[in-house]
């Protein structure tokens, strides 16, 4: 199978406000496979491309209850099984002393599902991504707001969603070859 | 109400006025891309990787002859290696405070002031770290504290709070890192698409991982970094009350107490802000950043410090009416040595660095001066010190046979060692303002009276 030529058609926005409703358009009209880049983070925006649930939480979850569990655990095995050690004939059960690793261990595990959970969501790292090509799209760190319509969408049309975008008053629209 | 409108009431600016996306961005990019090097910081990071040169010969000494080196002794086993622990560990919280617990407050106005504080952060950890390690007598078995399969068939103690400490501090140290680099991706790009520099490019290009601000990676980003947050927030509380529980476990007098965690945590609390005002204050005066960090971030920390301060004398206030009425002879003799005995002058010193002179904040015109402020900071780090000093020291010098009583004077290699961490910790900061941006951009970004989403 050829590549498609094209990855999808951007269209470029002055202020978040534009872009929310550029976005919200995009969706009513039924586009299904699109995305918004922003230099920072718009909560309306997720919502305009009905994005209401990610992964991020139960991630989270999972990780910190790992890591309770196994730092619990481990504290248990090596105390009573593995290595016991009678201090003053203190029980080698003493759970109250294995609180503090456990806490610990917790949030580790939890911190390390959620940046690596996150990363891995969003597919980074990620070296190369057709939507650099565009030379505009530099100013999307900066104080450009964009707005791309990718071309795997089942209702894109070159000319079609073209001439959409541009109904939407955009400051430009460009292609975004693959 | 949203967390945007600060800018708009009555008390100072968290931004001043006129700014928009672009001008943020260039002025916090500018420092790390186009200026060129000062020669204030060329002389500032010399000055400093000299002291770290001191440091490393400090302690390639003390590979060579071993602890002796230094002024510890039996009865006091711990001297200036867990003194200098405390201290930094303490000021390494302030940073996550910033970036944790007033981000869930919704208190936007750190977000000018995070980034730098949780570097502060991230290079006190460090610094705090080399000290049990170093006071380990054989630095290069360390790795025996983790709990690793082993052909000797040992394992660590899980009952030692020493261990807790292991834990607490490596997942503090972890967490900092991670949590300053995920604040960094966004930036990083923002820092990618702004040089010219081929090579620079490729630099933050690698670190920033792709980054391109797609709708649903900043969803994703900004629910990591709020439960990161939630992670970091009992975490910070828990670092120091372990730190706390290393002496509150013991037996010592005056080490065996409940006020300890609580007191421990604003004493941290207290020092890391100290910490902040005396990084804040040069930086925004020589880079200009008058405009970001502002009147209101100074007098907001100031204001931190004042409330911290008075628990910490509260601290103090309880350590002294236990000692009189428990009515153990051992806990009333440690409040006689403290007031009487031949530390008596360094604990004086710290009761008037830690409780008497801050407390010229409540005057709102010192509070608002950068100068007084400075110094304020210098003397509360100072006494914050000194606290740590009196708590292991004193403690330790006097318990319960007098026959075991002893003394503790530094070495030229303690001073050395502790001296060289300042320039460490320095010479970090320098590299830092210098090479990352020091001042979030995309979250001052949001601050803008621009980034709201109007309603059409």
């Amino acid at each position: 199978m050829k590549p498609t030529a094209t990855y999808g058609l951007m269209a470029e926005f002055d202020t978040p406000g534009e872009i929310v409703k550029a976005a919200r358009l995009a969706t009513e009209a039924g586009y299904k496979r699109v995305d918004a880049y922003t230099p920072f983070p718009i909560e309306e925006l997720a919502e305009a491309l009905e994005f209401h649930h990610n992964g991020v939480p139960l991630v989270v979850l999972v990780g910190g209850i790992l890591g309770c569990l196994s730092g619990y655990l481990m504290q248990w095995w090596i105390a009573t099984v593995s290595y016991p050690v009678n201090v003053g004939g203190r029980p080698y059960h003493s759970w109250p002393s294995f609180i503090v690793v456990t806490f610990e261990m917790t949030i580790l595990f939890a911190v390390l599902a959620a940046v690596f959970g996150m990363l891995a969501l969003n597919g980074l790292p990620q070296p190369y991504h057709p939507v650099f090509n565009v030379p505009r799209f530099a100013f999307a760190t900066k104080d450009r707001f964009f707005l791309i319509i990718f071309a795997r969408d089942a209702k894109y049309d070159v000319v079609k969603t073209r001439v959409f975008l541009e109904s939407l008053n955009p400051h430009s629209v460009s292609e975004v070859p693959s | 109400m949203d967390d945007r409108t600060p800018i708009t009431d009555r008390r100072a600016p968290v931004i001043e006025p006129g700014h928009t996306f672009a001008t943020v961005t260039d002025k916090i990019s500018s420092i790390v891309l186009t200026r060129p090097t000062s020669n204030g910081w060329i002389v500032g990071f010399g000055v400093a990787f000299l002291l770290t040169m001191g440091l490393l010969y400090a302690i390639g000494y003390l590979f060579v002859r071993g602890v002796g080196i230094w002024g510890i002794n039996i009865p006091i086993g711990w001297g200036f290696a867990i003194v200098n622990f405390v201290w930094w560990i303490g000021i390494g919280h302030a940073g996550t405070l910033i970036s944790a617990i007033l981000l869930l407050l919704r208190q936007s106005w750190r977000n000018s002031i995070n980034r730098f504080a949780e570097a502060m952060t991230l290079f006190a950890v460090a610094c705090a770290g080399m000290f049990p390690l170093l006071h380990l007598g054989r630095p290069w078995l360390f790795y025996w504290l983790f709990p690793y399969p082993n052909t000797m068939n040992y394992w660590p103690n899980f009952r030692s709070p020493l261990v807790w400490d292991v834990f607490a501090v490596s997942t503090y140290a972890t967490t900092s890192l991670l949590f300053w680099f995920v604040g960094l991706i966004p930036d990083l790009a923002t820092l990618r698409d702004r040089s010219d520099n081929r090579w620079l490019k490729m630099t933050y290009g690698i670190l920033a991982m792709g980054w391109r601000g797609s709708a649903r990676h900043w969803a994703r980003y900004e629910t990591a970094y709020l439960l990161l947050a939630g992670l970091a927030t009992p975490l910070v509380l828990s670092v120091h009350t372990v730190v706390s529980f290393d002496f509150a476990i013991g037996i010592a007098p005056g080490w065996h107490t409940t006020i300890f965690p609580p007191y421990f945590v604003a004493g941290a609390i207290y020092s890391g802000f100290a910490m902040v005002l005396m990084l804040a204050i040069p930086i925004r005066k020589f880079y200009g950043l008058e405009d970001f960090i502002t009147e209101r971030h100074l007098q907001n920390s100031a204001k931190v410090m004042l409330a911290t301060g008075l628990i910490v004398a509260y601290g103090y206030g309880i350590e002294a009416f236990m000692g009189w009425y428990s009515g153990n002879r051992y806990d009333s003799f440690l409040l006689w040595n403290r007031l009487h005995g031949p530390y008596s002058f360094f604990y004086y010193l710290l009761l008037t660095c830690n409780i008497f002179v801050p407390q010229v904040l409540w005057i709102k015109k010192l509070r608002s001066s950068p100068a007084w402020l400075f110094l304020i900071s210098g003397v509360i780090l100072v006494g914050m010190w000194l606290e740590r000093f009196i708590i292991v020291v004193v403690s330790l010098q006097r318990d319960f046979l007098t026959s075991s009583w002893g003394m503790y004077y530094p070495t030229m290699w303690d001073w050395m060692t502790f001296v060289g961490t300042i320039g460490f910790f320095l010479a970090c900061m320098f590299l830092f303002l210098r090479l990352l941006p020091s001042i979030s951009i995309f979250e001052m970004r949001t601050l803008l009276p621009e980034a709201e989403v109007k309603a059409e």
